[in-house]
């Protein structure tokens, strides 16, 4: 594992902890760092990392995970669209297991429909020039980092002169939820840990306002073992300090202007909206949708379908565990009813998911 | 359980065993959870022998470093030889889809034949069988063995003791990786071939050197290690400490389940075996494995570290601790 072996380093580690821990030594009480990204939360369970630090140091997961955020009424849509006649749903893997109201693409693909998982939406364009005769529809579902990919997958299908290529869109941008969690009294967060691969697109100056305007530290992290370790640190000396700014651990690959040509890509194709977070509600201009200009590879106007009335499973505690205001083994359905292989909630399908995380992984 | 048959009921992990244990053995044989191995052992007038059935549905057909016709010879030889068997003998069942290049089943059949060959096993019955153009997809192969011992040692599942140490004869994930890679055209910029290997041979040697300090032998396929270290610490009512560091993969195969969000664990193998060995002879162990051709990569990845209801957790590089659990549904659907 050489690849990753420098960011691996038993010894560093051991050092950085030390640093934490001496970095609170003085610090009367306890603070809380979110994470928003699903690698995040996995890494910290994957490496066992909330055993390491010290007791003052609380780690909670934010809503990092696209497919957890995702309403259920979004499923619904797509679980009727891959029941439509003539249509072939693509998507990458997540998806597949959650559960709608009533079913879930898993299920309609066993009982006949056409459901694939890719591994790019360039594929899925691949596959609409293949398939002329069917509508080819992909399932955009995720924040800054993979819906650049979805524009270059419309603009490709453009320029491939495709009229049989269509993104059903639930794309999201993080910094709206991270403004309304730092607003919210109930939770409380000291410092964000912010996401890694979403930075690199938007760029570190994305969260000034979160540092300035709600005085929250900030620190873009890795998503190595010693980058957490690291982000960690930089966080607690700026809480132990009073400070609130925004910093970047991960300087080897995220800018402070992020990356402008995946930018402009976004921009081309989509624009703001107001859209629902599971477990949130609806956070204004936090979503994105695709411009009128493109409106011709837009399932949601080009293909239209009658969506069940959406219902949330009883009981399921997502919305809380994505607020990061309880853990997922406070919910009554963990390891009971909810389970990865018969998940109840979103956040224990997602391979990013907290409630996945804690069950693979927690001891 | 679902009500219909899901994808993930053939994974391997989680969702396949709920099958086999809420379904299908209650229904057919009943045999109980701790005996329940890669083969079965029959008793036949004072004879021990060696029985055992695999189907293979891989996509595609033909990947890097082999084909459906070798891994299926390998892989019912290689479950012989986690009971400790010699194979002797396979059956070969065929089913066809209408349409497959005759050229194809040649070259297929072909590599059946050097795979027997090379393990030293007659193919000695078979069947064919043809369906219309889309009821399979293109070839499926059954392949059931019989092996006889020739010692009186007994490898189980269920024998791993506290103590014990965790061998392994080389790299993980080769084979789940090469089989994704090739069969979603991933242009990964990386060598990555298959394991598939015949280890009846690193298996006679292993039990020649280690004898009954050799607990139980396991070849981790579907699932990967992680879900066939799991079967082995149930079986066995153990806790089992995997040390990060220790874990043989290789950098090509790393860097692919990191780009893809998947955990080499849980990856497929087709050429490897886990040997829990008692503590006294791992070494004698270890050495005899790297001596062989399909073992020169064999290392100690972990331990049995104390009796209990069968829990598997990871040492992380960094000194943190997880716990690591079955597969739950499927990482990497169709991989044998």
């Amino acid at each position: 594992m050489k690849y990753s072996s420098e960011f691996r380093d038993p010894a560093v580690a051991k050092k950085l902890i030390e640093q934490i821990g001496e970095a609170v030594a003085g610090f009367d009480g306890q603070m809380t760092l979110m994470e928003v990204c699903g690698t995040h939360t996995m890494a910290i369970y994957q490496h066992g990392i909330r055993a390491l630090l010290p007791k003052s140091i609380r780690l909670i997961s934010g809503p990092g995970c696209p497919v957890c955020v995702t309403p259920v009424s979004y499923v619904d849509h797509a679980v009727a669209l891959a029941r439509r006649p003539g249509t072939l749903i693509t998507t990458f893997g997540d998806m597949v297991r959650v559960p709608g109201s009533s079913s879930s693409l898993q299920r309609e693909k066993a009982r006949g429909a056409d459901v694939r998982i890719v591994y790019s939406p360039l594929d899925a364009v691949a596959l609409a020039e293949k398939t002329p005769e069917k509508q080819i529809v992909f399932l955009g579902v995720g924040f800054e980092t993979t819906t650049p990919t979805v524009a270059g997958a419309i603009l490709e299908a453009r320029r491939r002169g495709l009229s049989n290529f269509f993104a059903l869109c639930a794309n999201k941008t993080i910094p709206g939820p991270m403004a309304a969690l730092a607003g919210d009294p109930e939770l409380k967060v000291d410092g964000y840990i912010c996401p890694a691969h979403v930075s690199a697109i938007i760029g570190a100056e994305a969260y000034r306002p979160l540092a300035e305007q709600l005085k929250v530290p900030c620190v873009v992290t890795g998503f190595e073992p010693l980058d957490m370790l690291q982000g960690v640190l930089m966080l607690a000396r700026q809480i132990v300090a009073g400070e609130a700014r925004v910093e970047t651990q991960y300087s080897r690959i995220v800018k402070p202007g992020g990356n402008p040509k995946a930018r402009a890509i976004l921009e081309e194709v989509f624009e703001p909206c107001d859209t629902a977070w599971r477990g949130i509600g609806v956070i204004p201009q936090s979503g994105l949708k695709i411009r009128e200009s493109y409106a011709a590879f837009d399932a949601e106007r080009q293909l239209p379908v009658a969506v069940e009335e959406p219902r949330e499973a009883k009981g399921c505690m997502c919305g809380e565990i994505l607020k990061g205001k309880v853990t997922p083994t406070e919910c009554p359905l963990f390891r009971q009813a909810c389970t990865p292989e018969n998940p109840i909630g979103a956040c224990m399908v997602s391979s990013e998911g907290t409630c996945a995380a804690e069950y693979k992984y927690g001891t | 359980m679902t009500d219909i048959i899901l994808l993930g009921h053939g994974s391997g992990g989680k969702l396949s065993h709920q099958l086999l244990d809420e379904l299908i053995i209650p229904t057919l044989s009943g045999v109980a959870q701790r005996d329940q191995n890669d083969a079965a052992v029959l008793n036949h007038g004072g004879q021990r022998l060696a029985f055992t059935t695999d189907s293979y549905v891989v996509d595609p057909i033909f990947f890097p470093g082999g084909n459906i016709g070798d891994l299926a010879i390998n892989g019912t030889v290689n479950d012989l030889a986690m009971a400790g068997a010699r194979p002797v003998a396979v059956s070969v069942g065929l089913i066809l889809e209408e349409g497959l290049p005759l050229e194809d089943l040649r070259r297929i059949l072909a590599s059946m034949k050097q795979a027997a060959q090379s393990a030293g096993v007659a193919i000695v019955t078979g069947d064919t069988k043809v369906v219309p153009r889309g009821k399979a997809d293109k070839i499926f192969i059954n392949t059931s063995g019989i092996g006889v011992f020739d010692h009186d040692y007994e490898v189980r599942g269920s024998g791993a003791r506290v103590g014990d140490k965790i061998l392994i004869n080389g790299s993980i994930g080769d084979h789940g990786m090469a089989i994704l890679a090739s069969r979603e055209g991933l242009d990964l910029e990386a060598d990555i071939r298959t394991d598939s290997a015949a280890l009846h041979e690193l298996v006679a040697e292993i039990i020649a050197a280690g004898g009954e300090a050799v607990h139980a032998l396991r070849d981790p396929t579907r699932g990967g290690v992680a879900t066939t270290l799991k079967e082995i610490a149930l079986q066995s009512q153990v806790d089992i400490t995997l040390e990060e560091a220790a874990q043989p993969v290789r950098q090509e195969v790393a860097g692919a389940c990191a780009i893809l969000g998947l955990d080499p664990l849980f990856v497929a193998n087709e050429g490897k075996l886990l040997a829990v060995v008692a503590p006294e002879a791992a070494e004698s162990v270890l050495a005899v494995m790297r001596r062989h051709p399909h073992g020169a990569e064999a290392t100690i990845i972990g331990e049995v570290t104390g009796a209990s209801d069968g829990k598997v957790f990871m040492r992380t590089a960094i000194g943190g601790l997880r716990a690591i659990e079955m597969l739950a549904g499927e990482q990497l659907p169709r991989i044998c």
